[in-house]
């Protein structure tokens, strides 16, 4: 297990590192020893100010067999679907069949960013809130775990945790008693990836069914697509606004 | 009453003792870089108005780059177990333990944040450690000695 | 003619014996919360799908109930009808009872309830639950403000009926409040319906009513104070009366979705081929909480038919219960329709009927709530002079204390 570095050909074994620090872990310490700084001031980062972050789906790239970007955010998130019905799903593919003409289609449904999200107006404490740049996500640290939002939801794109989580990616704290669902890679974005976990993985089969990217930024690929290409929203009748779009449905 | 008098003053002669008093007080382990600026009975006093601050302000504004991140703390705080990793909060060896058993105030940061690092946090911390790979080995160095 | 008088409950082994009984139960509810906080949601029959079940049907009851049993006294003290009034103080403590218990399994089955205080400290204005937080407490606030002018030797006429009128509108307010939780629900075909707060209005008359038709003569049957005739026959007929309105809405409810087109799938359901819910509604709500009840409360010569009142109002409590059910469980049971003209299938339940297990957890935590009302209801008898003590049918029209 290697530390990348900034240095050139500089590593450190993060066991050896270990050892070390370990080592002195035992030791009784006077006040005034253990603690590092680690920088100055927070720099002036976080979201992008006036972005509107969104997904570009094109079901007519999706095979029914395909499910690359539910494991991708799986993976990302550390969440597992066992099969339980208690099991959260940030993500899931849904095959539809045309009840008039019988043509079948198969595309992922996740949260889709409302810019009106009815999870955030029942909210009784604002835990479920929509970032300046339009994610919609849950602050866990003040949910209460009421479910509300999981009722109000029309998409079923929130989770409830049902049990204990041990071990989570450090990147996505998640626990029990919380509610969840798709934040869009919010960690991912903060860190400038300039992309999510699902559309790197739908990238990487080769289908292409996924474009990410800023709505609002008219020189972006999904800006570009939406104002060349038919999309919809789902359940426009709500009149929600969503982040997310399909095509080809 | 001067049975109870007489206990009183052995039970704060025995406090006074420096053996004793080291035997009560709680077994900090070492973090892995250069001592907090603002000295440790700051740090001690203000972590968690600062934890709490910085949390708003990465979950609503997106600033990552935040003065007290859990997962920076957890990063370089980390405490070896006897498998050679990271211990958790389920050991009372953990950073975050040693002091809050002491004191008993009970924390429910670790039921969603997990209270170890993963490999990359600790590639996030190694700048910071003064910035070289130089400077963390000289640091390693200094605290085995 | 005397007075009416207040005593306090005498320390017998039946009034003892039911008070303990109580406890039992809420004891029950206490390590059933214990477990589900200490392994997680999971060992409940609540999941993904059916996020709120058995505990919020049983809160949802007691919650409506609440501001019902409050109407009981708001006859006398707002509407003048002079055989309510002597109850007009065991109203007020039966709706506050029957609030905090409703509140308390709602509370205590939320997936975090050791941080309930965020809820008073970090609150978001659009959110109609919020609302009802201030609501629910603000009740209990204006319920005692109604208690204590009906307690108080010597009161102002016009303080009292100040009070009685507040707390009448507070509680038109708060059953809203409770009806808007679902009516608000623009993405569910079972609720997204504005007839929501007003069904719920008379379903909390209804269920009220019988609450403390059966609290009364749970009372007068272990003391040897008196339900008097004149008190029950009207009650008996005006449970009749909000029986019947209570059916009404939910008649105008299923009639109009069944006009639209978008809602008639779920209307064939629920009526039809709901299963378990279906039978719920037909026997449970419809025949058991309805027709039944009406048949029974309506018939000649009432006055002689304790019996048959009393079963009457049992049957309104169970088919209550069960008209909760199908709605909160019934109404998540039935598929969102994220896709009109589609038939779809998920590895999460999309398109399908969701199915739901209660477990005994849920069932001791609903329970729990029940008895947590009757046991404060019995304890405020018991240490407060809330309960006629000379009432007879003879005195029955005795002028009131306050008056």
């Amino acid at each position: 297990m290697i530390i990348p570095t900034t240095e050139k050909g500089a590593e450190i074994s993060r066991r050896d590192l270990l050892k070390k620090g370990g080592a002195m872990a035992t030791v009784t310490l006077a006040p005034g020893v253990t603690l590092m700084a680690f920088g100055g001031q927070a720099s002036a980062d976080g979201l992008k100010k006036g972005a509107r972050w969104g997904l570009l789906i094109d079901a007519g790239k999706c095979p029914e067999d395909c499910s690359a970007c539910v494991t991708a955010c799986s993976n990302e998130h550390g969440w597992k679907n066992n099969g339980l019905d208690t099991d959260p799903q940030w993500i899931r593919k849904v095959t539809l069949r045309e009840k008039a003409t019988g043509r079948e289609n198969s595309l992922p449904v996740m949260c889709q960013h409302c810019d009106e999200p009815p999870c955030v107006d029942v909210c009784p404490t604002g835990a479920s809130m929509k970032r300046a740049d339009g994610i919609v996500l849950v602050n866990r640290h003040i949910c209460i775990g009421c479910r509300y939002c999981m009722m109000a939801c029309p998409f079923k794109a929130r989770s409830f945790v049902a049990e204990e989580v041990t071990d989570q990616r450090t990147t996505t704290p998640r626990g029990n008693g919380t509610v969840e669902a798709c934040n869009m890679c919010v960690h991912k974005i903060d860190r400038g990836d300039g992309t999510t976990a699902c559309v790197e993985a739908c990238q990487a089969t080769g289908n292409n069914a996924m474009i990410f990217g800023d709505l609002n930024d008219p020189e972006s690929d999904i800006a570009k697509a939406v104002s060349t290409y038919a999309s919809m929203e789902l359940r426009a009748d709500l009149g929600l606004g969503l982040g997310v779009r399909y095509q080809n449905v | 009453m001067r049975k109870l008098l007489v206990s009183v003053l052995m039970l704060a002669a025995l406090l006074a003792s420096p053996g004793f008093a080291e035997g009560l007080l709680p077994d900090i382990p070492k973090a892995m870089g250069e001592p907090h600026p603002e000295g440790n009975e700051w740090w001690r006093v203000n972590h968690p108005a600062l934890l709490m601050h910085s949390r708003d302000q990465t979950v609503i504004e997106g600033i990552r780059d935040v003065d007290a991140s859990i997962k920076t703390c957890v990063a370089c705080h980390a405490v070896e177990g006897p498998d050679a990793a990271p211990v958790t909060y389920e050991s009372p060896k953990h950073i975050c333990r040693a002091c809050h058993d002491y004191v008993a105030v009970k924390i429910d940061c670790f039921q969603c944040h997990n209270s170890r690092p993963e490999e990359a946090d600790w590639a996030a911390v190694l700048p910071s450690l003064g910035g070289t790979p130089e400077s963390l080995r000289a640091y390693l160095e200094r605290i085995s000695q | 003619m005397e007075k009416v008088t207040y005593r306090e409950l005498r320390s017998t082994p039946k009034v003892w014996g039911f008070l303990i009984l109580c406890a039992a139960f809420v004891a029950a509810a206490g390590l059933s919360v214990l477990y589900i906080e200490a392994h997680g949601h999971i060992v409940t029959g609540m999941n993904n799908q059916i996020v709120w079940g058995l505990p919020h049907v049983f809160a949802i009851f007691l919650i409506i109930a609440a501001s019902g049993a409050l109407n009981v006294s708001s006859i006398g003290s707002v509407f003048g009808k002079k055989p309510y009034k002597p109850v007009a103080r065991l109203a007020n403590v039966l709706a506050v009872a029957l609030l905090m218990g409703g509140l308390a399994v709602l509370v205590l089955d939320l997936g975090r309830p050791d941080r309930l205080v965020m809820a008073m400290y970090t609150y978001n204005f659009t959110s109609i639950f919020a609302w009802n937080i201030l609501l629910y407490t603000g009740f209990m606030g204006v319920v005692a403000i109604y208690l204590y002018t009906l307690m108080t030797r010597g009161m102002d006429p016009r303080f009292l009926k100040a009070a009685a009128l507040l707390a009448f509108v507070w509680r038109l307010v708060l059953t809203t409040g409770t009806g808007s939780i679902f009516g608000w629900l623009v993405a569910r075909t079972p609720y997204d319906s504005a007839i929501m707060p007003p069904m719920f209005i008379a379903m909390s008359f209804s269920f009220g009513m019988a609450m403390f038709m059966l609290v009364m003569s749970l009372t007068t049957a272990i003391t040897n104070r008196v339900y008097t005739t004149e008190l029950r026959v009207r009650q008996a007929r005006l449970l009749g009366v909000f029986v019947a309105a209570a059916m009404y809405f939910v008649i105008a409810h299923h009639l109009s979705n069944m006009y639209l087109a978008k809602k008639s799938a779920y209307e064939s359901w629920i009526l039809l081929g709901g299963g378990i819910y279906t039978k719920l509604f037909w026997i449970g709500q419809v025949l058991i909480g309805g027709i039944i009840p009406m048949l029974l409360l309506f018939q000649p010569r009432i006055e002689a038919k304790r019996g048959a009142v009393l079963l009457a109002a049992l049957l309104v409590v169970l088919g209550g219960l069960a008209q909760v059910y199908v709605i909160v469980v019934g109404g998540q049971a039935y598929p969102l329709d994220i896709f009109p003209g589609f038939e779809v299938s998920s590895s999460f339940n999309d398109g399908v009927i969701n199915s739901y297990t209660p477990t005994l957890l849920e069932l001791a935590l609903g329970f729990g709530g029940i008895a947590l009302a009757l046991l404060i209801t019995g304890l405020g008898m018991k240490f407060l002079r809330i309960v006629p003590d000379n009432l007879t049918d003879d005195t029955a029209n005795a002028p009131m204390p306050a008056e």
